[in-house]
């Protein structure tokens, strides 16, 4: 096939994301994506080398997650594109708005196992909104627009697209307006429907015992103002899922806390008494509902999301609505009266202090440093203005449950997927998004020696974060686990890690290491006064647990509570 | 309880395999699934029968309404409809009891298309329940071959659904992904 044309296919992969509005891309070359990088030179995006390509993914899920624009990875074929799936399926999971490029080998070797040949398109199928095989140049332009139209709209999420080695290098022309993307369109909500709303309406108004379930799709539609109308205007009070903290602010007054699995018990109390559960821009995911039969037995449901899908997947609901969150919301708000719940707001405050045995803060120091009081001094300690990125496990329950996030975009985690590795170049991701912002990694020593590798990629490109590993020797939410569930046996859950603070030297970082809780603070400000990246290991104590804990297959109400022993208190009366 | 759904798409590779995998994927029970051109270019058509709760079927079909590819999805539920299968059976059939087997074809309208010395093959098409009856009624004589393409499905009365969007140009034109 001869092809003419005023560009190369390699620069118009180029000129697509700069129209798009890409300043920065995550990546890794190699041969089949190498006329694209190339062509890279000429143009004014920023490119960020990372270590291995898995954290590329994660640190353009970081990125969009903090900042709300696509994140932009571009890989080459083979196991440069398989690095990619878990960070995709990451994306997919927690609805992340990415496009990932991969090269791929010249079309005429498609299907013959050529060198660094995998059926990409194949393999992320089911972790991609959508994706796309392109063969010639003058296709790129319309996949490019399509994909980044995809990633945006409806419920966000990753969409891969594969341009083989010779289309990159054959030519074409610009026809920007020709390749407008229109597809995407078709899969826009339907309007409302008024008999909805006016059902949803009358639910509110004669609910008694009313509760938001304030969920990541506040964030991801912009709905924070019309979620707090909702709330101060009814006088309900709101529970946060994992991913919908920082959505509405937890210091708010009507702020309950996270639910499910580890949330308070006073929360999820109040969702197994409400009388009427409103779901906004969640999806009553496993760890969060508990055994389902028994979730919110006298509760009507209403649920909002913008995924249809979503709509009496896992719960069935007395008023389901597929539309966006804030559009949903404002056409529900002028219907919705003021409305006094003192009562209801009262009996949960009773719960509440229930559980505040003590205020974390005032706890003996018994020599031994605890996750929570590192979680709740650093919260504390930047005044709770970070933005942190977090790993998944115990620290992860601990941040959620100890570092308030008043925030919108200010906590990033894996959280449908719970992928491990995550937090730092999540966390780099962030902090290259938001360059103003003060960026906290919190890592467990397990998930940080999956992509520690990255220290790298933060000192070559200049990006400081302040990274808190959370060592207790142990896969500690898998210890947990075994302690809980399987007699104490801790089959392949001990694990060792290399000093740390060698480690930092090696990378040319400061590095720290801290196990009284007396010793926290100077490090923290040390940290934070460093110039480049800082790191500080945490000793902390080995064999400690995430409490409350609804085990897996439980009711929300069968919790079990923090052991009445423990030195680490209820937070009930956190000065919130 | 079999649903039936039917599915426009754009006609471009991967489609189908989009469409399986999702089903595969959510764990819904594929009864049969056929898929063809329409009255208009660049569109496929694709008839599912989906062994599945009514909740689960909605599921389905939302998740249907997702794919990028996919124009329109119906669910043709208790509505009058015109469910047809073609089946291709060859059936062992010696001179003593091939006007037998002839007479039982003639009864349910089905064409002899090739006879062979100790067998006939005879050619089927109707709705599922009467192709059902056909096998079970040469079944005693012995099948020998038996190949069914699946239901093709179309509401009954003037066309339901909403005028369908245009297929869109396709942004890969290649066709190394196959179907």
């Amino acid at each position: 096939m001869t092809q003419s044309g005023s560009y190369t296919g390699a620069q118009l992969i180029w000129e697509c994301l700069t129209r798009e509005g890409v300043t920065t891309v995550f990546g890794y070359p190699g041969g089949a994506i190498l006329p694209a990088y190339d062509a890279m030179v000429g143009f004014d995006i920023r490119h960020v080398l990372v270590r291995h390509e898995q954290s590329a993914v994660h640190m353009a899920d970081g990125y969009a997650r903090a900042s709300g624009r696509v994140g932009v990875v571009v890989a080459t074929s083979g196991p440069g594109a398989t690095n990619l799936v878990t960070g995709l399926a990451t994306a997919m999971m927690d609805s992340t708005p990415l496009v990932a490029i991969t090269g791929q080998v010249g079309s005429g070797v498609l299907g013959t196992d050529a060198f660094q040949e995998v059926d990409i398109t194949g393999i992320t199928l089911p972790v991609t909104k959508h994706n796309y095989l392109v063969t010639r140049a003058a296709d790129i332009v319309p996949a490019l627009r399509e994909a980044f139209a995809v990633a945006k709209s409806g419920r966000p999420g990753p969409v891969l697209v594969d341009i083989t080695k010779d289309a990159q290098q054959g030519r074409a022309e610009l026809d920007w307006e020709a390749a407008e993307p229109i597809r995407h369109l078709r899969h826009l909500p339907p309007p409302l429907d008024p008999a909805a709303l006016a059902r949803a309406l009358e639910l509110i108004r004669s609910a008694k015992r009313p509760l938001i379930l304030a969920g990541h799709g506040i964030q991801l539609s912009g709905a924070r103002t019309e979620v707090l109308t909702l709330a101060e205007r009814a006088d309900i009070p709101f529970a946060l899922t994992l991913l919908g903290l920082g959505a509405v602010p937890a210091t708010h007054p009507l702020s309950l806390g996270m639910m499910g699995m580890h949330g308070e018990s006073w929360v999820n109390k109040a969702i197994q008494e409400a009388d009427l559960l409103l779901a906004l821009g969640m999806r009553f995911d496993d760890r969060v509902t508990g055994k389902l039969k028994e979730y919110a037995p006298h509760a009507k449901k209403i649920h909002i999301d913008i995924d249809a899908s979503e709509l009496g997947k896992n719960v069935p609901v007395d008023v389901a609505i597929a539309g966006d969150l804030r559009s949903t919301l404002q056409a529900l708000l002028p219907g919705v009266p003021v409305a006094d719940r003192s009562a209801w707001l009262g009996t949960i405050r009773e719960w509440r202090g229930d559980s505040a045995v003590r205020d974390i803060k005032n706890l003996p120091d018994d020599g031994h440093l605890y996750a929570a009081h590192v979680m709740h001094d650093l919260w504390r300690l930047t005044d709770g203005q970070a933005v942190v990125a977090t790993d998944v496990g115990q620290h992860q329950m601990w941040e959620a449950q100890y570092y308030h996030h008043d925030a919108e975009r200010s906590l990033i985690t894996s959280g449908g997927a719970g992928t491990m590795g995550f937090a730092l170049p999540a966390g780099i991701g962030a902090k290259i998004a938001r360059p103003e912002a003060e960026v906290w990694v919190v890592a467990g020593d397990g998930g940080f020696q999956m992509t520690f590798a990255e220290l790298m990629t933060a000192v070559q490109e200049g990006v400081k974060v302040n990274i808190a590993i959370i060592n207790n020797g142990f896969l500690g939410m898998v210890r947990q686990w075994q302690a809980l569930f399987y007699e104490g046996r801790y089959a392949a859950t001990p694990i060792l890690s290399p000093d740390f603070v060698k480690l930092a030297g090696a990378f040319g970082i400061h590095g720290q290491c801290v196990d009284t809780r007396a010793a926290l603070a100077e490090a923290v400000a040390a940290a934070r006064a460093e110039p480049g990246t800082a790191l500080i290991e945490f000793r902390v104590e080995q064999e400690d647990s995430v409490y409350p804990m609804v085990p897996a297959g439980a009711a929300l109400h069968e919790m079990i509570r923090r052991p009445a022993a423990s030195a680490i208190a209820e937070t009930g009366s956190d000065p919130v | 309880m079999p649903h039936v759904l039917v599915v426009y798409t754009d006609d471009e590779p991967g489609v189908l395999t989009r469409v399986a995998s999702l089903f595969r994927r959510r764990g819904f029970n594929i009864h049969s699934l056929t898929v063809g051109p329409t009255e208009r270019p660049r569109q496929s058509r694709m008839t599912i029968v989906v062994d599945a709760e009514e909740a689960t079927v909605r599921l389905a079909v939302e998740h249907l309404r997702k794919q990028v590819n996919v124009l329109e999805v119906q669910q043709l539920g208790d509505r009058p409809k015109v469910v047809r299968d073609l089946a291709l059976i060859r059936v062992a059939a010696g001179l003593d009891v091939r006007s037998e087997i002839l007479q039982l074809a003639q009864v349910f309208r089905a064409n002899v298309v090739d006879i062979a010395g100790d067998s006939l093959a005879i050619e089927c098409a109707g709705g599922p329940d009467k192709i059902d009856a056909l096998v079970d009624a040469l079944r005693p004589y012995g099948i020998l071959e038996l190949g069914r393409t699946g239901a093709v499905a179309m509401a009954r009365g003037p066309r339901a659904s909403p005028e369908r969007p245009a297929a869109a140009p396709l942004p890969a034109s290649n066709q190394a992904m196959s179907v």
